[in-house]
């Protein structure tokens, strides 16, 4: 038998029944559980509302000593100047997809299931022996050359944004915003990888170029450049999400993309290209909020949409010129079956009714 | 994945980013380091395929876990003494989270080299990750312990509390001023590196043994994503150290991070470990044991000390110095001594102290009783109202301490503070360091040199200065420290609650409270060097 006498003693903390659980007793406030420091916009605060609101402090609400640091040529925190955009209350825009933690992961790695899903079996399948060479070589140069976009809207246009709104609930929205972007770049580049790897006559490096120096790519490159360049992080949001992935994003993915990949016998293509318009049409949701919101504004909406309009005609003759020189990639594919007419008048009537919603006039530059 | 094709991935990546020929992004956050010199490294970049299903099975366990405590009953054998101090804890931390968050893009706008930009903007969603599931960890709380009070009016206790200001500190000097100074030396090679070892598993730690497991499940969470941002703030500080001209900058920030950061979290975990714990075994770890270990060895030296190889000078005074406050000059002490003389302007109880208590600590912190225990007699003499003022309104020996302009936590070795008249204003420091911060750091030139990026410390820094020559009851009817029956404090010097022990607004009513800055700043200059010769030499006064 092992002798037990001499081993060292070990010390544990001694637990203790102290019954402190809700209910225990009856005094001031052992009722009161839930956050009072907000109104929240329903009759019962939503766990998004609950773990969002108020988490950045505004000298407007509770916070009585302001800002304790300040830039060198500012004050710190979260000036309202950072937009030309005004609001009476910038804390009524909630985001409708209430993002936080759970949602993130759940969303995000769900996706990755699919992703994960749809590349296994394709390999499995051979699926991408069937293609057509025009049809390789269609994904190979315009959808490597698109995602060189996402990745530069994900890290110089939402990450950016999230540092300058006045309030939790924009920036986590667009925080958000920045990882889907984010997911969807690296996906795309994956997939170019999983291609150059399948024994088929792929070039993984020619995305490069193509985004770099082909004629047809370089008005959409300059457009991501520019809006990296803007400083107002409200017009950002607008010319990037309103403007640029109406009028080139959805172009590219929902009308080209999405439209032709089948009969050109891919059907991989859609599902990946797919998620990153789902997750475009949940950072949309938020978007259109928050400018519906400041239109509607009851003391500063005629102003905002002022201002809305003249972002509208810097943005639109840029947008417009990048869709009109990606024209020819329309005619690349074997089977074209849809004109760049038919995609960009489609585009462009989503575009109208978005600004519509959103309650703003549509800018003469549209029909140009 | 095999690691041939995570290289692969990795690679690939990298593609991703290109030289721009058109424009490029705006500078919204200037810094006056620079890093045309900076050497191109190719840290590994997460992959978010594999990113997204790691969190989110982290996650699962631990929702998991806030399941099973709540099934489990945990709460009825939790330490209240503990759980009270998680309601500030708790209160302040998810603003330093999302902070960190809202800094990535600065440090992305500071340093060219697109290599560190994706592992920057990964950390940007832990951020919101962190910031989000400790307010959902809070809300359990709120809803799960028998006092709710203080949980249920969080944020706003936050933003007007003056606790909750130094917390704040650790939050805005990661997004405000300089973007290298802001974003990556206090936020990462500090902070981060430094500091969350006692704020993510020390003090979580200590919650378990006071009956709470939740803290550290959810903690140890948090900061098993540290990691990576430790090493982005590594690369960031190797790349700064390659151009010579950023040298003394980074010898400054290292100077004003390490000493802010010392003296707000020491001063906040190092409370909480000492004063919140019911566990005084012999042989737990104190607060300053858990800094030699997590701090000065693991930190200090395995970290700062082997930058001395690249020519700088790192700050080996303040962290002697440090060390020296929490060991021989009672920092943590003074610090909790301080937040119970203020109870009524808090959001939580303090709990008091027994025999068991004053024996730890004698243990501890030889010689403790004599300069401590008299004080904390008192407080339990003074608990219950009726008979006799709020301690801070009794004379006990203690006057109520001048704050540190910078640190904001108050000037509590009194022998050390510093008074001098900065921006035509007479200022108190709580030492050398605090005073250099304000008057020489934080300025738009540093040794003849331009500094336009360095931040400004701003503000109503004197909390004290708001409710000057105001009566305590309206005071804290204005901050809204009080409950649901509109009387009742939320903060209390005892854990009865029983409502007939619990001090209500007609309790401390009659007691008019005076900010000693701006008394200091009314005094002649004859007055004023009495009153801080006598500040100075009067430590405890014995009563
Ligand atoms: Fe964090
Ligand atoms: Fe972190
Ligand atoms: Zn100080």
């Amino acid at each position: 038998m092992a002798d037990i006498t001499d081993q060292k003693t070990r010390s544990f903390p001694k637990l203790e029944f102290t019954d402190s659980e809700a209910g225990a007793l009856d005094f001031p406030s052992s009722k009161s559980r839930t956050y009072n420091y907000y109104k929240p916009a329903k009759l019962r605060a939503t766990m998004y509302e609950d773990v969002t609101v108020d988490v950045q402090p505004d000298p407007d609400r509770h916070l009585t000593q302001g800002w304790i640091y300040g830039f060198g040529d500012g004050p710190g925190g979260y000036p309202k100047e950072w937009t030309k955009a005004q609001s009476s209350n910038w804390h009524t825009f909630l985001d409708p997809n209430e993002e936080w933690e759970q949602t993130i992961y759940r969303n995000n790695s769900a996706v990755v299931r699919q992703v994960n899903l749809c590349l296994e079996n394709a390999k499995r399948a051979g699926a991408y022996a069937n293609w057509n060479h025009a049809w390789v070589a269609f994904i190979q140069r315009n959808l490597g050359a698109w995602m060189h976009a996402e990745n530069g809207i994900a890290l110089h246009v939402f990450t950016s944004i999230q540092r300058s709104a006045p309030t939790n609930m924009i920036n986590n929205a667009v925080a958000v915003a920045a990882a889907h972007k984010m997911r969807f770049a690296q996906d795309l580049a994956l997939y170019n990888l999983d291609l150059s790897e399948a024994g088929i006559d792929f070039d993984g490096a020619a995305h490069r170029d193509v985004w770099q120096n082909a004629p047809e790519w370089q008005p959409t490159r300059r457009t991501v450049e520019e809006l990296t360049a803007v400083g107002d992080w409200a017009e950002l949001t607008f010319a990037t999400n309103i403007v640029f992935e109406q009028l080139v994003g959805q172009l590219f993915r929902s009308e080209l993309v999405m439209q032709i990949a089948a009969r050109n016998g891919d059907y991989i293509t859609p599902t990946i290209v797919g998620t990153g318009e789902n997750d475009y049409a949940r950072d949309l949701a938020a978007s259109r909020n928050l400018f519906q919101l400041l239109v509607r504004d009851e003391q500063h909406g005629a102003a905002n949409k002022e201002l809305f309009a003249q972002w509208l005609s810097t943005w639109v003759p840029k947008c417009l010129a990048a869709a009109h020189a990606l024209q020819p990639i329309w005619s690349q594919p074997a089977e074209k079956t849809i004109t760049f007419a038919t995609s960009l008048d489609a585009a462009k009537d989503k575009f109208r009714t978005l600004l519509e919603e959103i309650g703003l006039d549509i800018p003469k530059e549209l029909d140009q | 994945m095999s690691r041939q094709s995570l290289t692969k991935a990795h690679a690939k990546i990298s593609e991703l980013t290109w030289e721009p020929t058109f424009a490029t992004p705006a500078t919204r956050f200037g810094t006056d380091y620079t890093f045309e010199k900076a050497p191109k490294k190719d840290p590994l970049k997460q992959i978010m395929r594999s990113y997204f299903p790691m969190e989110e099975e982290k996650d699962n366990r631990v929702f998991g876990a806030m399941d099973g405590a709540v099934r489990g009953n945990m709460f009825r054998q939790v330490q209240q003494r503990w759980l009270e101090w998680q309601k500030l804890f708790l209160s302040i931390i998810p603003f330093p989270e999302i902070s960190a968050a809202r800094a990535m893009p600065m440090a992305i706008d500071a340093v060219p080299n697109p290599e560190i930009h994706n592992g920057l903007a990964v950390q940007m969603i832990d951020e919101v990750r962190h910031s989000t599931i400790q307010m959902n960890l809070k809300k359990l709380y709120m809803n799960q312990y028998i006092d709710p009070a203080g949980f249920d009016m969080t944020e706003k206790a936050f933003a007007n509390n003056y606790a909750g200001t130094i917390g704040r500190q650790f939050g805005e000097g990661f997004i405000t001023g300089d973007a290298i100074t802001a974003a990556n030396i206090y936020l990462t090679v500090v902070a981060e590196t430094a500091f969350t070892n006692t704020l993510f598993v020390a003090m979580p730690d200590e919650a378990a043994a006071n009956g709470d497991y939740l803290l550290p499940t959810v903690f140890h969470s948090v900061q098993s994503d540290e990691s990576r941002h430790i090493s982005n703030g590594y690369s960031i500080l190797l790349m700064a150290l390659a151009d010579e001209r950023n040298r003394p900058l980074l010898e400054r920030d290292l100077r004003y991070a390490w000493w802010n950061n010392h003296c707000v979290v020491d001063a906040a975990i190092g409370t909480f470990i000492e004063y919140g714990t019911k566990d005084r075994r012999k042989d737990r770890e104190s607060y300053a044991e858990m800094w030699r270990r997590w701090i000065y060895d693991d930190y200090y030296r395995s970290y700062l000390l082997p930058l001395e190889k690249y020519g700088l000078t790192i700050p080996h005074d303040l962290v002697e110095e440090a060390w020296n406050r929490i060991t021989n000059k009672g920092y943590v002490h003074e610090v909790a001594r301080f937040f119970a003389t203020g109870w009524p302007v808090n959001y939580w109880r303090i709990d008091t102290m027994t025999d068991t208590d004053f024996e730890w600590f004698e243990e501890k912190y030889p010689g403790w009783y004599g300069k401590y225990g008299k004080w904390w007699e008192s407080y339990n003499r003074l608990a219950y109202p009726g008979r006799n003022k709020p301690i801070a309104f009794e004379d006990v020996g203690y006057q109520y301490p001048h704050r540190c302009w910078t640190c904001m936590v108050p000037a509590l070795i009194r022998e050390d503070m510093v008074v001098e008249k900065v921006d035509d204003q007479w200022r108190t420091y709580c030492s050398e360091t605090c005073y250099w911060t304000d008057a020489v750091a934080f300025r738009s030139e540093y040794e003849g040199r331009e500094t336009p990026n360095m931040g400004r410390l701003t503000g109503f820094r004197e909390w004290e200065t708001l409710h000057h020559d105001k009566d305590l009851a309206d005071i804290v009817k204005d901050l809204g420290y009080v409950r649901d029956d509109g009387k009742t404090l939320i903060g209390q010097p005892h854990l009865d609650l029983d409502p007939q022990k619990m001090w209500t607004l007609d309790d401390i009513r009659g007691n008019t409270f005076m900010s000693p800055n701006v008394l200091l700043n009314e005094m002649s200059d004859a007055e004023r060097a009495a009153h801080v010769a006598e500040y100075r030499a009067n430590g405890t006064k014995v009563a």
